[in-house]
């Protein structure tokens, strides 16, 4: 909310600078977002007026002025701006003269931008005629009339005045941010008794007395015709009708002998400063009132209005109405509307209509100040896609009691600058009149809550300076507090603690710490999923985190059949867009994209890993949450990756969890992995049955391909719930052994598709108890082996922890294990 | 054979003189006391001897067979170590060679942002607890006194599966269930992921992490909250920096606050990070709204409570200095290398 701090001071005297007043502000509950300064980087640019308009000799589209400066002649001035007129009072940089830009059709300079005299086709030019932009207004606030042009000054300051002295330019607006539970700081007046209350200086209401003039004669009174007319009222210019109860007040008033013309300028600077685009004097003076009061305002044509009848009804199926900015606009069924007596003329609260706005000739006008259910405006708002300055007000709530007060603000404005006549009186029609919420607070509970110890006087003190009304109860420790209807947040005791505490200051609030004594403890997955990482950085993998929402596109991406479990997925119903429709069931398609990614970047090696959840709807019910269940994915390519370096990380990870036992069976089933090199990864569960663990190996070319991976690519995805399950991280001790050990080293010529898994399988079976260790030192094939056959070379540890091992003893267990595999796979041993 | 003796003697002396290698050494070893050896030839001449003079001469031979060896093992320690020392002198590295590479990996940024705010909380003695990602509206918006209406439940700012079911705003729902699971008092912090309709841009993403924090107990007050922390900040961005509550508003905690610390970068005099101000604003916190408490089955008349809750990414990009937060989910590997 743009606040000018010059408009603050219209109704509280404050002498802070514009950063000191935004400070305090933001201690009361307004955070200061930034200050705007204006009237700066602005020299020799001074009122000037248009005396004659020349056609320049060699360009159609400008023209020669001549502009009195207040410095003798006039000076000459080359411009191709159109909105000029003769008599017209403009700003005029001088030669040399500086302003803040950006200048027409540039990009804003640095420290502003200098302007001299020169020849413009030809012709002299003294110096510059400037718009609104060019002295560092934005383009929305620059007055209509101004607009894209030269800035025709709504009064007739002294020619030669400095520009920013006549304005009274050399000012600062304050930013600050309003929570949306204090929408009543949606306007000047609340700005200003918030500031009242922190600075405990005296506040000046804005005058809302009405003279209602209409009916009297301007210039000469004519006797006879001031005989025969009798004093004019609300009834001749409107009836109001309230049909809906969602219009919770109607006030109306009119006004007649109107005289549109442009507001003076002290009104056009506050709507400038405060961000809204001054239009004409009445347009002017209701957005004035928004802004000072927080109530929309609406006027209409009085002679539009057809029956001289408002009926506030709900639209109907299929209803169509033209809002003022033109746009013919499809009425969602139900929405509040404001009707004549024979068609719609606005959206309550929204928008007003075209049929009946204000124009350069209306003469006589019916003002709204009205109250609307801010659901309703919400809603309507948002279904239309409408967003006004009024929309956003009903639409965070407005206090109904200060529609009468706001319209009569208008009036004496409306007065007050000569646009027209009030008529005598105003419809209010009011059926329901909003009460605030008395509440009973406990002065001892205000002080446990806040940790403070301040007396009932002080508390009162408080309340009193934000307008609320104390009364006593006869308990010393409970008052009774009203607070203004405008506090449309204040409910309960809980919310007197917040104002209570803003008001003796957070900072003044002192530092304590909890007394209870608490012992900090982790889940046993979050234990896990920290080792786990540990373990994996130590591998050489960094970690990735990617969006828990993917595109089904992702998964079809792996090749998969149609109708497997990753499919089914859960699905948003208002995604930002399909990449990010879906919670993801697997990890996988997003590690191969951000290998894809990395690969597209030039990076000659991934080692990545990351740990999350994955999704699946419930299985049980529908309306059951889903399960979210963590997984694991690990990704690699580049120089020194292959399978085995891959299996080698997923064995070291599992065993260092102290998960054992695991198995590692051929898959060539599974669409995303190369069909030769893939497994599934089993380990047995504590009743020894094989449990699915996951699932690795190379990726298959194609789908490598589809995520951009131009080389071998390797993932796995493990089952990260059951690792959690299944991982044993207590440390054990058992004694070192007593006895020796024997190795013996065996090479055996087996059939190419032989697996070393069932060779090592048959090995630990038939070696029994004595085996320690089998290791795979050596795989050969070439020459010396026939073809379709390799030669794989076994280390065998054998101890016995009991005894020292005889030959004899190794002998026997030795000869039977070569026996089981010349038996089982037709292993033949080799020598070495 | 006593001159014999001395002569063998001398001889040793002599040729032990130019003995500079073990070799050598060995050489004369066994050319005077190997099995052939001058000495040995001596001594085994000595059974032809009276034993009186075998007395004196076996005295005699000993003496000299010991000197002998004194002489050689002086001689051959030194040509050990001459060779020892040639052996070293040979080896000499070019230390400056670069060392064995053994590549470790990073964790991701928003991991260690993570790691590090709930490590100090812990070291204050909070438990860390989770909750689901896709939340119920009742956990995320009704228990937190959300109103009916408020924008944040819109369709244009949160993402639903259904009427019933959306993925969490916040992690201020795991608030509620923790009440609701736990006895008293309660004293945690919450990580996880959270989901907003945001457009990805510099400072936006539609997914992004939070820590919260809760405490419940009988008499916790807004002074607490103040000292928690202040303790926090200090522990987590250096002990000199300083802390301000600003008043603000959140439905679920009345009185609300902003918490600002002072810029850990300029330390307060104004600079990028800060925009100017001295302050950055860290996390929003209050105490826990009686609502609140109520809806986790709490008497918000004899117990109160506090909350807080930061964005994750915000403190990781404030604490590293990353200025786009879509660089945390393009997971480039040179970006976090960085953070190795």
């Amino acid at each position: 909310m743009l606040v000018p701090v010059k408009w603050i001071k219209d109704y509280v005297d404050i002498d802070a600078n514009a950063e000191e007043y935004g400070d305090t502000m933001t201690m009361a509950g307004i955070t200061l977002e930034t200050v705007r300064y204006f009237g700066k980087e602005t020299e020799k640019v001074v009122v000037g007026k248009i005396e004659k308009i020349e056609k320049h000799p060699d360009a159609d589209k400008l023209v020669v002025c001549k502009v009195d400066v207040g410095a003798g002649a006039p000076i000459q001035i080359v411009t191709g701006a159109d909105n000029i007129f003769e008599g017209a009072y403009v700003p005029v940089v001088l030669d040399g003269g500086r302003v803040p830009g950006p200048l027409h059709g540039h990009e804003k300079e640095e420290g502003g931008s200098v302007i001299k005299a020169g020849k413009l086709r030809g012709v002299e030019s003294d110096g510059m005629l400037c718009g609104p932009q060019e002295l560092g207004w934005d383009d929305k606030v620059a007055p209509y009339i101004s607009k894209d042009g030269i800035w025709i000054l709504p009064e007739a300051f002294t020619p030669g005045t400095d520009l920013v002295t006549a304005l009274e330019l050399d000012t600062a607006v304050v930013d600050l941010d309003v929570t949306p539970n204090r929408p009543d700081w949606l306007s000047m007046l609340a700005i200003a008794k918030e500031t009242k209350a922190a600075y405990g200086k005296p506040i000046e209401l804005p005058d809302t007395r009405v003279q209602e003039k209409a009916g009297s004669a301007g210039g000469p009174p004519n006797s006879i015709r001031f005989a025969q007319q009798k004093k004019p009222s609300m009834s001749d210019y409107v009836t109001i009708d309230i049909r809906d109860t969602r219009c919770r007040r109607y006030v109306a008033r009119a006004i007649t002998d109107i005289k549109i013309e442009q507001s003076p300028w002290w009104l056009q600077e506050r709507l400038m400063l405060a961000g809204m685009r001054p239009i004409n004097n009445i347009v002017d003076i209701a957005n004035f009132v928004m802004l000072e009061y927080g109530q929309p305002m609406h006027t209409f044509d009085a002679e539009d209005i057809a029956g001289k009848k408002i009926i506030v009804d709900a639209s109907k199926p299929g209803d169509k109405f033209t809002t003022l900015d033109g746009k013919e606009r499809e009425l969602p069924a139900g929405t509040l509307m404001i009707n004549d007596g024979e068609k719609a003329v606005g959206i309550a609260g929204i928008m007003g209509g075209l049929n009946s706005e204000v124009k350069d000739t209306t003469k006589t006008i019916v003002l709204e100040s009205a109250n609307f259910d801010a659901d309703t405006i919400r809603l309507s708002s948002k279904e239309m896609t409408l967003r006004t300055e009024a929309s956003n007000r009903y639409s965070r709530g407005i206090d109904p009691n200060i529609c009468l007060e706001a319209a009569n603000r208008f009036c004496h404005l409306v007065e007050q600058i000569g646009a027209g006549k009030v008529v005598p009186g105003a419809i209010d029609i009011y059926p329901e009149e909003a009460k605030p919420i008395v509440c009973d607070v406990r002065v001892s509970r205000i002080n446990k809550l806040n940790g403070i110890n301040i007396s009932r006087e002080e508390m009162v003190k408080y309340l009193e300076a934000l307008d609320m009304k104390v009364e006593d109860t006869g308990d010393p420790d409970v008052m009774r507090v009203t607070p203004p209807t405008v506090r449309l947040d204040m409910k309960e005791e809980i919310d007197y603690a917040e104002e209570i505490a803003r008001m003796y200051g957070y900072d003044n609030i002192p530092l304590t710490l909890p007394k209870m004594n608490t012992q900090s403890t982790v889940s046993r997955s979050w234990q896990i999923r920290e080792l786990a990482r540990g373990i994996m950085t130590s591998l050489g993998a960094n970690e990735i985190q990617t969006y828990s929402f993917v595109s089904p596109r992702s998964v079809d991406m792996l090749g998969l059949d149609d109708d497997t479990w990753e499919k089914n997925f859960l699905t948003l119903l208002n995604p930002l867009g399909e990449e990010t429709s879906v919670m993801r069931t697997v990890l996988m398609p997003e590690m191969l994209e951000v290998m894809g990614r990395n690969y597209s970047r030039n990076i000659d090696k991934v080692c990545a890993f990351e740990i999350g959840n994955t999704f699946l709807p419930s299985l049980i019910d529908e309306n059951e949450l889903p399960s979210e269940e963590l997984s694991m994915s690990i990704g690699t390519y580049g120089a020194g990756e292959d399978f085995f370096s891959m299996k080698g990380r997923v064995q070291t990870l599992l065993e260092m969890l102290g998960i054992t036992g695991l198995v590692f069976t051929a898959e060539s089933e599974y669409g995303a992995f190369h069909p030769g090199r893939c497994a599934r990864i089993q380990v047995p569960d504590r009743g020894g049955e094989m449990m699915e663990l996951g699932i690795m190996g190379e990726v298959h070319p194609e789908v490598a391909e589809r995520f951009g991976i131009q080389t071998r690519a390797y993932v796995c995805e493990l089952n990260f719930e059951y690792i959690i399950a299944r991982a044993d991280i207590e440390k054990a001790y058992s004694p070192l052994p007593k006895f020796p050990s024997v190795e013996r080293d065996i090479a055996l010529l087996v059939d190419e598709d032989v697996e070393v898994g069932s060779l090592e399988a048959i090995i630990k079976s038939a070696g029994d108890a004595l085996i320690e260790k089998v290791e795979l030192f050596d795989v050969y094939r070439g020459k010396q082996v026939e073809e379709g056959k390799k030669s794989l070379a076994f280390s065998i540890v054998y101890r016995d922890r009991n005894k020292t091992l005889t030959d004899d003893d190794v002998q026997k267990v030795h000869g039977n294990i070569l026996a089981e595999l010349k038996s089982k796979v037709n292993a033949v041993l080799r020598e070495i | 054979m006593r001159t014999e003796l001395q002569r063998i003697l001398a001889e040793a002396r002599e040729q032990l003189a130019n003995a500079d290698t073990v070799e050598a050494c060995e050489e004369i070893r066994i050319r005077l006391l190997g099995k052939k050896g001058a000495l040995t030839e001596i001594l085994r001449g000595m059974g032809k001897l009276s034993p009186e003079e075998k007395k004196t001469m076996g005295q005699a031979a000993n003496s000299v067979k010991a000197e002998i060896e004194a002489l050689l093992e002086e001689k051959l320690s030194a040509a050990k170590a001459a060779m020892q020392s040639a052996k070293l002198k040979a080896e000499k590295i070019d230390v400056t060679e670069p060392g064995k590479k053994f590549e470790l990996g990073a964790k991701h940024p928003i991991t260690l942002t993570i790691q590090e705010i709930t490590n100090v909380f812990k070291a204050m003695g909070y438990s860390i607890v989770e909750g689901p990602e896709v939340e119920t509206v009742w956990f995320n918006f009704d228990a937190l006194n959300s109103p009916k209406n408020h924008p944040s439940r819109d369709m244009t700012d949160t993402f639903y599966f259904s009427q019933d079911k959306l993925l969490r705003t916040h992690t201020s729902p795991v608030e509620v269930r923790t009440m609701l699971a736990q006895d008293l008092p309660i004293k945690v912090v919450v990580p996880g992921r959270c989901f907003r309709s945001d457009t990805p841009d510099a400072t936006h993403s539609p997914m992004f992490h939070q820590v919260e924090g809760l405490v419940v107990d009988e008499g916790i007050t807004m002074a607490d909250l103040k000292g928690t922390l202040d303790t926090f900040a200090k522990l987590m961005f250096g002990s000199d920096v300083k802390t301000k509550l600003r008043p603000s508003h959140f439905p679920f905690t009345e009185p609300s606050a902003e918490l600002d610390v002072s810029c850990f970068k300029c330390g307060g005099k104004g600079c990028n990070v800060c925009k100017g101000s001295g302050w950055i604003e860290i996390l929003g916190c209050g105490l826990t709204h009686p609502h609140v408490l109520q809806a986790g089955g709490i008497d918000s008349e004899k117990y109160s409570g506090f909350a807080f809750g930061m964005g994750v990414e915000r403190v990781a990009m404030l604490k590293y200095g990353v200025e786009d937060i879509r660089l945390f989910y393009e997971n480039d590997m040179r970006f976090i290398e960085e953070f190795k």
